[in-house]
């Protein structure tokens, strides 16, 4: 681990949570891979930004939550969603835009919302969801509670004024607020060295008194060890943790971009570091699963995707009405 | 616990009053009304006006908190600590400063109970204070009700007297949705009756402040001061004016608004933000939508002109309304 600053994990994770980690990620490639293949297919017409390459980061952290923690997230939300437990009939059911969707479709994959398991904000405006994280931290230590919030973003979002206001707020407050940068090594279509004046997100912290910690976010040991120093961090009420995951983005900004700003060694070189596989190999070599297990976590993932899939494409549409509820708590007069 | 106002011995609350009242009461009744801004707490001075005198020794530091000069971080706290089901009062100092948190509000605040398909909701307030006269200049007087109005999803309310000014902010706070709360910079220190224990204003409820048969005149906030002195000169020529203080922007009181257009056959709408693309026009509107063939003269507006609020005292008084501009717009409806 490369600690920039203040903290580092200790929690080694044993075979029981290597193994639900890698459930997590794989399926969010599975379901990720699905859903580009259907958006091609044309049955399900709707923007896609695809987590694919970072589904380590999400799956490590959601496993060191507890299904009450708060997480919050961005249009690029697909990992975080699935890690946290959105179920997958209602995430599909979302993409599609029927009433059965985690909003009944008038959110749409940029705003899944599913309290139930923690997943209280996606927002698809940059950095934005970081001062809400504050928001809902607050109200957890207002309380006495030991819930603890997670706040997700990419390296772009750390040029953004409102992850510094927030930075600073929760450092002077204490908040317990987990701020986990996924720096995927892309602005949109900007290198992150070309729009940032840091060489790490994480020595960010040392300007808010905050540990900055940057991990290998493909590594499950590295990430899981960094989440669980964080969360454990803000359950004792001792403040607030940024993290700084090192990862790619294997399908460029959104569903459609060909990444050709990406020049093809670097690209080429971290396909062929694709973490899945790797952490795949990993779990059996070293005796964690063995493969009839693994095959049988990944069979069982397809067959609920198909379910999914298709309760999604039989769903009913929203009906006309929906435009007017939910805009205040009571229809207004018009 | 003793309340932190206490009328004077005329029966009268100041307008800052009437919002330390409300959050008090607020407070005391409901555990999870927290309030936050710039200033707020005691040490701080308990708001540049004193708007929040007296919250942070009473509630504690907890509950009652100044915070950094950040208003997205400000409203942004606001919006989280609202979905985790507190009931937020944030204070942004001036109305100006909300444009550094329009994100918050335009995207998040107002939006999220849709987008959600209603899973959650943002049930705080925003304080805000603005007003054109006080030679503020160009980047402390604006009005931006009409910018808000127009986000769905939001509730704008604005008080015109300190009765009203506690019992809408009393309403906004314990209200399920976003409230927008503009009080006027120019009006905290003036008094008026406290509002009687069981006084409520319910948000979406205009008040008609006298009646009148000739011509409606619909304002809201501190120009209804001067729209009341307005209406008792042209009643000594012979006017009758009927006087609607909306009080609510959104929700919008379209009933009484219309009933009383539809007996007057005139309308004339007052507010101190610019008069292009305002409330004015919008009212204006809705009138023409509604009553076309019933109208006896165009509908007239009154608002601010279109050029940024001016310093000069002599500038800001041809910028603004006035009594005269009032009567005179009246009047021309009559002719």
């Amino acid at each position: 681990m490369n600690e920039v600053t203040g903290i580092s994990g200790h929690n080694q994770p044993d075979s029981e949570t290597l193994v639900e980690i890698f459930s997590k990620a794989m399926l969010i490639k599975l379901c990720d891979d699905r859903i580009r293949a259907v958006l091609r297919s044309g049955k399900i017409v709707s923007p896609h930004y695809s987590p694919r390459g970072q589904e380590v980061v999400s799956a490590a952290m959601a496993t060191a939550l507890r299904q009450g923690d708060y997480l919050v997230t961005i249009y690029r939300g697909l990992h975080d969603h699935l890690a946290k437990g959105v179920p997958l009939r209602q995430l599909w059911a979302e993409y599609a835009g029927r009433v059965t969707g985690s909003c009944k479709g008038k959110g749409g994959p940029m705003h899944i919302t599913h309290p139930e398991a923690g997943v209280v904000v996606t927002t698809g405006i940059v950095g934005s969801g970081i001062p809400i994280a504050n928001g809902l931290a607050l109200a957890s230590q207002v309380r006495g509670e030991d819930r603890v919030t997670v706040t997700n973003f990419g390296d772009g979002a750390s040029n953004i004024g409102a992850f510094h206001e927030a930075l600073n707020m929760a450092s002077v407050w204490k908040l317990p607020v987990i701020f986990l940068c996924h720096n995927n090594r892309y602005a949109e279509h900007t290198r992150y060295e070309d729009c940032t004046a840091v060489d790490s997100v994480a020595t960010r912290g040392i300007a808010y008194t905050m540990p900055g910690v940057s991990v290998d976010g493909n590594d499950p040991v590295e990430m899981y060890r960094a989440a669980t120093a964080a969360v454990d961090r803000a359950r004792r009420g001792e403040g607030p943790t940024l993290i700084e995951a090192r990862t790619f983005r294997f399908e460029g900004h959104n569903y459609g971009d060909p990444g050709h700003y990406i020049p093809k060694d670097v690209y080429a070189a971290a396909l062929a570091d694709d973490p899945l596989p790797k952490f795949r190999a990993k779990l059996v070599s070293e005796g964690h699963a063995d493969e009839a297990r693994v095959a049988g976590i990944e069979a069982k993932i397809l067959a609920d995707i198909d379910d999914a899939v298709a309760f999604a494409l039989a769903s009913d549409w929203p009906e006309k009405a929906e435009l007017r509820r939910d805009v205040f708590v009571q229809e207004l007069a018009a | 616990m003793n309340a932190l106002v206490t009328p004077n011995n005329k029966g009268e609350i100041s307008c800052t009053q009437a919002s330390l009242m409300a959050m008090d009461e607020a407070m005391e009744r409901d555990p999870t009304v927290l309030v936050f801004g710039e200033d707020v707490a005691d040490q701080e001075g308990g708001g540049i006006v004193g708007a929040t005198s007296g919250l942070s020794t009473k509630y504690g530091s907890s509950r009652v908190r100044s915070t950094p000069i950040a208003e997205q971080a400000i409203v942004g706290a606001a919006v989280g600590a609202a979905i985790a089901g507190m009931r937020p009062v944030a204070e942004v100092m001036m109305m100006n400063f909300m444009t550094v948190a329009m994100d918050q509000i335009v995207n998040h605040a107002a939006k999220i109970r849709f987008m959600s398909g209603g899973k959650t909701g943002v049930p705080l307030t925003i304080r805000t204070m603005s007003g054109v006269g006080g030679g503020f200049g160009g980047q402390h007087s604006d009005m931006y009700e009409a910018w808000l109005a127009h986000v769905p999803g939001l509730k704008v309310v604005v008080p015109s007297n300190p009765a009203d000014q506690k019992a809408l902010l009393t309403s906004c706070i314990f209200d399920d949705d976003p409230c927008i709360f503009i009080e006027s910079t120019l009006l905290m220190g003036t008094r008026g009756p406290a509002p009687e224990a069981d006084y409520s204003a319910p948000l979406g409820k205009a008040k008609i402040v006298r009646e009148g048969g000739d011509v409606t005149l619909i304002g809201y906030g501190r120009p209804m001061v001067d729209a009341a002195m307005a209406a008792e000169a042209l009643s000594k020529e012979g006017v009758s004016v009927e006087l609607i203080d909306l009080r609510s922007i959104v929700p919008f009181d379209r009933d009484t608004v219309m009933n009383s257009v539809a007996k007057t056959g005139r309308a004339v709408i007052l507010h101190e933000a610019v008069r292009s693309f305002g409330v004015g026009a919008e009212i204006s509107a809705r009138i023409n939508e509604e009553l076309f063939g019933q109208l006896k003269a165009p509908v007239r507006r009154i608002g601010g002109l279109d050029c940024p609020v001016p310093f000069s005292a002599a500038l800001e008084r041809e910028y603004m309304w006035s009594v005269e501009r009032i009567v005179d717009t009246v009047r021309t409806t009559l002719d």
